[in-house]
């Protein structure tokens, strides 16, 4: 598996497998975090995914010869990399329920003229897709999904709402997204979820990890009430 | 023991050694912007090194104590009052029960640290009590201290050697003016003018020339709109040679991106875990307690540093500091062996 290793600050390499938003080199980011989450080195703080690099947060003191450092992180990657080549357990699918439109979606409409098609036509691709968590940011819990229908790309508002609700459905650009709680916010809001995306006193306290697999169910709005008050 | 907040000053919140292990799922750090301050007020306190206090910007708050306290303040320089007299920073404070602990506006820099002994206790969010304002995350979701809250302190984990239990029942409260005092000056410098060390960023080269010399040659000022998120800088406008293009990438505390305004922002401990603005440098971790004091309207140079520079300049601050803090155990504990001494 090849990547770069470029230093972003004393405790902090970048290890880098491409440069744009692509599915399978991002796979690859994922591929690496779990062997080095497997291989547990000392002094690591951080394994952290984006779209195309993996952050590393480290002791500097407990790794002070860097090149040993990098050395044994190529290593830890390359003998998980192998691994993963044979059958592995296979990563697990969450569904999402999502009351599209309405209330909950105010922006299905705009999106839907945006594609050309119709309002039930973009929450049936939008609900049909397989999407991968790319990575979590912005929020704590925020999850950057891939995989989302070319068709329905559509740009950010060209007017950021100050309020999005938490569990808010969006679409922004070529990815589509979950707001975890109430934030401010200038994507595309198609549907919400009932389902808590974030909750620090639960372990783990997101509900999506990097690297999980995603699809969304629609639901009305009479089952959001109902889950939304049981957890309330 | 429990403190009651009179007033609660400008943006006054707890602050540990933050949150680590968390940045996959979109969690940073937080925690207390100049570390080497937090750490020795709480020494100064005879606190473990995590122990939790508050981080004061700009105004301090206003603080009654219910019972008998052993305080610490150090960070930026302000006016420090227990009961109407005038205290000293960097110095173990005894506060007697009942007491207001009254801190003022700072007279330069940005951030102090209060610690009191056994630390200010809550229930950790996420292994940390630091207070992430901009995630809503921490005690009280992570909110600054408003009038009328009352914190707690902690009993563990102090050395056993606890003056309290040493001061007999019956015995009039000590006048509370400590005996000796921190020199301040290699951890509070100051404004000294000195530039803070730049570790070079990713796309550093793609500045034009002129964008670069400005970069290590001129002056930025902090724009009021700066927070423990992150500080703006304003000054001559930097330009690429040619457009960058980049997608998300993580980052931490310290880094200097550059946004389309062409002017650059400084994260600080509360900035996300990823950002997609070009980077063009990395300030030194040894002078982060430096960006940590800077306050709207300073001026801000940079240096180029090296990685191994960097880090060997660190390497010796946190020698510096756990000396000092060494040191102070050890006076505390020899004041402490001495009967009917505390800190005064």
């Amino acid at each position: 598996m090849d990547f770069a290793i470029e230093p972003l600050a004393e405790d902090v390499l970048l290890l880098r497998f491409g440069d744009g938003i692509d599915i399978d080199v991002n796979a690859r980011v994922h591929a690496a975090a779990r062997a080095l989450r497997a291989a547990h080195l000392a002094g690591i703080i951080d394994i952290a995914p984006a779209y195309a690099t993996l952050l590393v947060r480290f002791d500097p003191f407990a790794h002070s010869d860097r090149d040993e450092f990098r050395a044994a992180l190529s290593e830890a990657i390359r003998a998980g990399n192998c691994e993963a080549s044979t059958p592995s357990v296979a990563t697990p699918e969450m569904v999402i329920p999502v009351c599209y439109g309405g209330v909950h979606g105010p922006d299905l409409e705009a999106v839907a003229v945006h594609a050309r098609l119709a309002p039930e036509e973009v929450v049936r691709r939008h609900a049909v897709a397989e999407y991968t968590v790319a990575m979590l940011g912005f929020a704590p819990g925020f999850p950057y999904l891939l995989g989302l229908d070319a068709a329905l790309h559509a740009p950010r508002r060209a007017d950021p709402r100050t309020r999005v609700p938490a569990g808010s459905v969006a679409i922004g650009g070529a990815q589509t997204g979950i707001y975890p709680r109430e934030l401010p916010g200038g994507w595309n809001l198609i549907g919400r979820t009932p389902l808590a995306l974030f909750d620090p006193n639960r372990d783990p306290p997101c509900l999506l990890a990097p690297g999980d697999h995603v699809r969304f169910r629609a639901i009305d709005a009479a089952e959001f009430e109902r889950r939304a008050e049981r957890r309330a | 023991m429990t403190i009651e907040v009179l007033k609660p000053g400008l943006l006054t919140a707890f602050q540990d050694a933050g949150r680590r292990g968390f940045a996959h799922l979109g969690i940073g750090r937080a925690g207390a912007f100049d570390e080497p301050a937090w750490r020795i007020a709480n020494a100064l306190c005879g606190n473990p090194r995590e122990a939790c206090a508050l981080e004061v910007t700009l105004l301090g708050p206003t603080l009654r104590f219910d019972a008998a306290a052993w305080v610490a303040v150090a960070g930026a320089p302000l006016p420090l009052r227990i009961d109407d007299r005038e205290q000293p920073m960097w110095a173990p404070l005894r506060v007697p029960a009942g007491a207001t602990l009254e801190l003022g506006a700072m007279r330069s820099g940005c951030r102090s640290y209060v610690a009191v002994r056994g630390g200010f206790d809550a229930m950790p969010i996420l292994g940390s009590r630091s207070a992430d304002i901009n995630a809503g995350l921490g005690p009280n979701g992570g909110r600054p201290l408003r009038v009328g809250d009352t914190l707690q302190t902690g009993s563990g984990s102090v050395s056993r050697t606890d003056w309290r239990v040493r001061g007999s029942a019956g015995e009039s409260e000590p006048d509370p003016v400590s005996k000796w005092r921190l020199d301040p000056r290699p951890w509070f410098p100051g404004d000294t003018g000195e530039p803070l060390r730049l570790l070079p960023g990713k796309h550093l080269d793609g500045l034009t020339s002129g964008s670069r010399n400005a970069l290590f040659s001129e002056a930025f000022a902090v724009h009021a709109d700066s927070n423990r998120v992150g500080l703006r800088l304003t000054g001559p406008a930097l330009a690429w040679t040619s457009p960058i293009e980049m997608v998300s990438e993580g980052c931490g505390p310290g880094l200097l991106q550059l946004p389309p305004s062409g002017q650059p922002i400084a994260f600080g401990p509360e900035c996300p875990v990823s950002g997609g603005y070009p980077r063009i440098g990395q300030i030194a971790a040894v002078d982060i307690p430096r960006l940590a004091q800077m306050r709207p309207g300073d001026a801000v140079r940079f240096t180029p540093c090296t990685f191994d520079s960097a880090l060997d300049a660190l390497r010796e601050c946190e020698r510096a500091l756990d000396a000092l803090t060494a040191n102070i155990a050890a006076r505390l504990a020899h004041e402490l062996h001495r009967p009917q001494r505390g800190p005064r």
